[in-house]
């Protein structure tokens, strides 16, 4: 008889977490920022003040002005709470796609499989840009474009991990007792491989938060998304395109580096999270 | 060996069958734009032509028929290689497609060469000294970088040396004003400068972790430990088991990035008015040049499948009890 030695799972110690507080804190930081930027610098921040054009940062202004004398930072953060409306929107959206394609590929029928398969391979096989792009053409831009557009490239990732989850915990004992005790398919669903996705789910949700926000930002920079009005975050660097030649150097750097932080953020707590909820410990 | 011909074939198969999906989608999508196509075609001369004009255009181009029947000319027309004429740049869509291939392929080319080989050698180091200082000043690199978006990286670098330092060209692919023939070499690679950095450093991340996490993993592994007892040095160890065993992985990521690089390469190129395949697309998109765009959608979707299906067969090469690419949550993330 031999006796295997499991080695105890990793527990998540302080040192492997602090990176995931730090990001957490920071996220609350910003969405405080975000929500506060709604009743504060509603008027004067977005001002046009064309005594203050293109002003450097100062103690006034920190991150300076620009050509029409509105505060960068104020607009930054109303450019990032923008992102966030999209971002969360079409993440949500995608979930819920992921959700119910894993669901039909793995209800049984190798039709639906093969069909949901064959999705996932057209959406990999285009740049997720080009989609992007034909799909904010078609649809003539504007932010319901943007939110459609990156919901539907970015699900199949999560369809592949939600389906393949639904296939093990669809063969576990448990599942194959309850059947045995004559619970419906229904029951078996909600009851017993549900409350196993929703983990999968919240993990997902927040790793393609950033890199919705992201692709957002790219979109409306290349002039495919939110109209040219708004203080989204792609606008605020495209215009700040024509005012760098002039050594206006903080018009770029500082609208990118506070989406970059968001991001960041974002993308460190959806790698926490999964480190907690993966079974396996995770990687590092 | 007869499995394994069956494996390529079913893979090409579905190579076929995903251009033909996107084929029919991109035709769609295109189809359900607000844009008119006639209007773009007409640009500011819109004033001057009449209803009766108009419809002749229209029947000109078939535009007068069901979807169905259009989509069947236009996808029979792909088939025997004619792929239409682009207005925006007033040239027939496959000129003007390998003309914007020829100066893409350059940049994408490069940066996919220098992120395979800079990202695999930053990766072995960092997995080879897990913990270390070099290891967490490149895993810090390569988190920050993987979440930075490429055309603020392309800002900053203009930023840092076009305009601070003067360094480097604002733009273009060569001097305004020199004609193409003129042009020599070494301008030519000086206007390559930055927007080759700017594609190359997202890459070198990425492969980087990947790398990373693979030689982490084979250091770990019970034949490395062998060769440890057998008195091999570290340094020897990293050279014969781990580069070896972390080499495969690496390409097949390398591989299954092309969409990434390509969507990279739109944006590098807008920010450094680089005159490429990824510009072509953004023009096309702005101005409604239905033709150009769907070429391009068709030939990145055959150049990243292409990659996917190397990926999927080096998958299969580097472990046969995967029957497809690994679904690991990193890939998630991506």
């Amino acid at each position: 008889m031999t006796v295997v030695f499991e080695k105890p799972p990793e527990t998540p110690s302080l040192e492997r977490v602090r990176p995931v507080i730090v990001a957490m804190g920071i996220a609350v930081l910003l969405l405080v920022a975000i929500l506060l930027a709604a009743s504060l610098t509603g008027m004067s921040g977005l001002a046009s003040d064309f005594q203050m054009r293109l002003q450097p940062p100062s103690w006034q202004h920190p991150f300076g002005t620009d050509m029409f004398g509105r505060d960068v930072l104020a607009r930054t953060i109303k450019g990032l709470a923008l992102s966030f409306r999209v971002g969360f929107l079409a993440a949500g959206i995608s979930v819920v796609i992921a959700t119910c394609l894993a669901i039909a590929a793995a209800s049984g029928s190798r039709i639906a499989d093969g069909i949901v398969s064959f999705f996932i391979d057209m959406t990999m096989g285009l740049p997720h840009l080009v989609l992007l792009i034909l799909i904010s053409f078609a649809l003539g831009g504007g932010a319901a474009a943007v939110v459609i557009a990156v919901a539907v490239t970015h699900w199949p990732r999560l369809t592949r991990i939600l389906r393949a989850e639904i296939l093990q915990v669809r063969n576990a004992d448990y599942v194959a007792v309850s059947r045995n005790f004559g619970r419906s398919r229904w029951f078996i669903a909600r009851h017993h491989i549900l409350p196993h996705l929703v983990p999968q789910m919240i993990v997902g949700f927040v790793l393609l938060f950033p890199h919705a926000i992201l692709h957002e930002a790219g979109l409306t920079f290349l002039g495919f998304g939110l109209e040219p009005g708004k203080p989204a975050i792609g606008i605020l660097l495209s215009e700040s395109m024509r005012y760098l030649m002039a050594g206006k150097w903080w018009l770029g750097l500082f609208p990118g580096l506070l989406l970059l932080v968001a991001v960041l953020c974002f993308d460190v707590i959806g790698n926490g999270l999964r480190a907690l909820t993966d079974p396996r410990g995770g990687r590092s | 060996m007869g499995s394994w011909k069956a494996f390529v074939l079913i893979r090409l198969v579905r190579l076929a069958l995903v251009l033909a999906g996107v084929a029919v989608v991109a035709f769609l999508l295109a189809k359900l734009s607000p844009v008119d196509p006639i209007d773009a075609y007409l640009g500011p001369d819109i004033a001057r032509v009449g209803p009766e004009q108009r419809a002749l255009i229209a029947q000109k181009w078939g535009m007068d028929q069901p979807a169905g029947v259009q989509f069947a000319k236009w996808f029979s027309s792909i088939l025997t290689g004619d792929l239409g004429w682009s207005v925006t740049y007033n040239a027939s869509v496959a000129d003007v497609i390998s003309e914007r291939f020829r100066s893409s392929i350059v940049l994408m080319g490069l940066a996919w060469l220098f992120s395979g080989i800079i990202g695999f050698s930053l990766g072995i180091w960092a997995g080879a000294n897990p913990g270390r200082w070099s290891d967490r000043i490149i895993r810090l690199y390569a988190y920050v970088l993987a979440a930075t978006p490429t055309f603020w990286i392309a800002i900053l670098l203009l930023i840092v040396f076009s305009v601070g330092l003067r360094w480097t060209p604002v733009c273009c692919a060569a001097p305004i004003g020199v004609l193409p023939e003129d042009v020599t070499l070494l301008q030519r690679l000086h206007h390559l400068l930055l927007p080759l950095a700017a594609l190359s450093i997202l890459g070198i991340a990425q492969i980087a972790l990947h790398t990373r996490v693979k030689m982490i993993e084979i250091m770990q592994s019970d034949f490395v430990l062998y060769a440890r007892a057998q008195g091999g040095t570290t340094l020897d160890i990293v050279l014969r088991h781990g580069v070896r065993n972390a080499a495969l992985p690496a390409i097949t990521v390398l591989f299954a990035s092309l969409g990434e690089l390509f969507g990279g390469s739109i944006l590098a190129e807008t920010v450094f008015s680089y005159p490429g395949l990824g510009s072509a697309t953004i023009e096309a998109g702005l101005r409604g040049d239905v033709p150009l765009l769907l070429a391009i959608t068709l030939m990145t979707t055959l150049f990243v499948s292409i990659g996917n299906t190397i990926a999927d067969v080096l998958y299969h090469v580097a472990d046969p009890r995967i029957s497809s690419a690994s679904e690991t949550w990193r890939e998630v993330s991506q």
